[in-house]
Order: structure tokens, then C-alpha cells, then sequence
């Protein structure tokens, strides 16, 4: 752990699996918080975003069962990726969270389920389909702001 | 608003973006080859027959190996070349050439023609077959 902490995060590279099962997890929790319409389980999935987005993917609660659990047991060798596109999807996810929990706060229901809608999407389609959220949103919030600045 | 709605929704418009978007990632595209683009716009030589150039960003997992991908296949080919190009700090030339996600591989051939592009990590095949009907 002292080995990746020292390393510039850009240097960064993890298991290619675990943000995928992250993924997953987070799939499931979204889906609880929609059908049940329950702040506290979005608040929850807030934190572990919160710690993705700032710490690092590598550092939540769901990598953590990821390495005790999940990773004993694959067979295959582990493919790895930079860790800057799942932490960009994270940061993401936590913007979408921190919407959900201020709709929810201002009585907004609307803005609750689009917002955990919105999330849920973003976790499923990587969960299900590899999707990288990074290439898909980055470029093009950098157009947006070119345009606008 | 406890209902299974919502969920239902969410899932089905997600699964049908999920398979166009597994679908159409990587798939080369033929282009009319109308845009023309020129070695200082991407900073670099052309090769002789054609130049593979990738657009790439920081956030982007099939990037690297996009990368190891169209390195290995110009490994093979003397006249053709790889090109990689920072998207976030070309921004001017990656609304120009459109281009809205990485990686972007754009074909070129030997004067700058766009004669394809492949949004996702290309099918080596797609690309093989690209530049090879590039060579007639």
C-alpha cells in the first residue's frame, strides 16, 4: 500500500476486475435506493463515492471485499488499468448522489429519481457492458467549456 | 414512490444503449475522405501509405490498449504509421475533425484523406482490412 501511495496517482494502475465488481455493488445499491426511495441508502453510496472520487477507486468498501473476497477466487491473470478512469466515473457518481441527497432534503422528489436514474444508468452500463464513462463524458465536457470560456 | 417502475424504466433504456454502444464501439466506418487533415495539425510525419491517428485522454481505459493494439499492426508495416494525439490538448482540432469520444482512430491515407474512423478500441481486423483496401 506504501508502494502506491508514494507513486504519482497517475502512475497509478489496479485490477481491471475490481472496478467492474465496484460497478456491480453500486448497481445493486442504486437499485434499492429507486425502488425504496430511501435517502439513507443514497447518503451511504454517496460516502463510498466520496471515497472513490477523492482517495481512489481502490480504497472503498467494495474494493476492499473485492481484494478479500472476489480476487482469491478468479482464476486468469489480472489485467490492469490506470486508475484515473474509474476515479473520473467516481467523482461522477458523487455528483449525481449529492444531487439525488439535496432533492431529497428540498422535498424534490423528481429531482431524487432522476438523479439516483442518472447514477444507476452510469453503474449498470459498466457493470453489464464495460462502459467508460471517462471516454464517453470527458471530451465532451472539455468542448463544452472551450465553448463557453 | 415506492414502485418498480422507475427501476424497469432505467434498466431498459440503459440496456438498449448498452448494446448499440457494444455494437457500434470499434467499428470501423468508412469515410468519404473529404476531410482532409494535415501533418501540422497532428504535430507528426505521415507514413508513406497511410497514418493511424488516435485521439486519446486521460480518463480512458481502452486507450492503452488501443495504443498496444495499432502499435502492434504498424509494427508490421513500414509505410504505415501510428499517431497518438492528447485530445484534451488539441481541443481546437478535436472539434474541428468532430471527434466526441476517445479513443478516435481516424485512417488517413498517404495525403491526409480521412478514409475511416473507428470510435472504441478498434477491431484489429476492421483496421487490417481498412488499410489494406487503402493499398489497391
Amino acid at each position: 500500500m506504501t508502494e502506491v501511495l508514494v507513486k504519482k496517482l497517475s502512475e497509478v494502475s489496479i485490477d481491471a476486475r475490481g472496478p467492474r465488481f465496484s460497478a456491480v455493488l453500486t448497481t445493486i445499491v442504486l437499485a434499492v435506493a429507486l425502488v425504496t426511495s430511501n435517502l439513507w441508502v443514497v447518503i451511504a453510496q454517496a460516502i463510498v463515492f466520496a471515497i472513490g472520487a477523492i482517495k481512489g477507486p481502490q480504497f472503498t468498501p467494495y474494493a476492499y471485499i473485492f481484494r478479500s473476497i472476489i480476487k482469491p477466487r478468479l482464476k486468469g491473470k489480472a489485467i490492469t488499468e490506470d486508475v484515473r478512469p474509474p476515479q473520473f466515473a467516481q467523482s461522477v457518481g458523487l455528483l449525481f448522489a449529492l444531487v439525488a441527497i439535496s432533492g431529497s432534503i428540498a422535498n424534490l422528489d423528481v429531482v431524487f429519481v432522476v438523479a439516483v436514474s442518472f447514477a444507476l444508468a452510469a453503474a449498470f452500463l459498466n457493470a453489464a457492458f464495460n462502459f467508460c464513462l471517462g471516454c464517453e463524458l470527458y471530451l465532451l465536457l472539455l468542448r463544452v467549456r472551450l465553448t463557453h470560456g | 414512490m415506492k414502485s418498480l417502475l422507475p427501476l424497469v424504466i432505467v434498466l431498459g433504456l440503459a440496456s438498449i444503449y448498452g448494446l448499440w454502444y457494444q455494437r457500434s464501439r470499434g467499428t470501423v466506418k468508412e469515410k468519404s475522405g473529404q476531410s482532409i487533415i494535415t501533418q501540422s495539425m497532428i504535430g507528426a510525419d505521415f507514413g508513406s501509405k497511410a497514418t493511424l491517428v488516435q485521439f486519446s485522454s486521460a480518463f480512458c481505459t481502452p486507450c492503452r490498449a488501443t495504443r498496444t493494439l495499432l502499435e502492434n499492426i504498424v509494427a508490421q508495416m513500414e509505410d504505415v504509421k501510428h499517431v497518438e494525439v492528447d485530445a484534451e490538448a488539441n481541443l481546437e482540432l478535436v472539434r474541428e475533425l468532430n471527434i466526441l469520444s476517445t479513443p478516435t482512430t481516424l485512417i488517413l491515407d498517404s495525403k491526409g484523406r480521412e478514409v475511416g474512423r473507428a470510435v472504441g478500441a478498434p477491431k484489429r481486423e476492421q483496421v487490417i482490412h481498412a488499410l489494406a483496401a487503402l493499398r489497391e
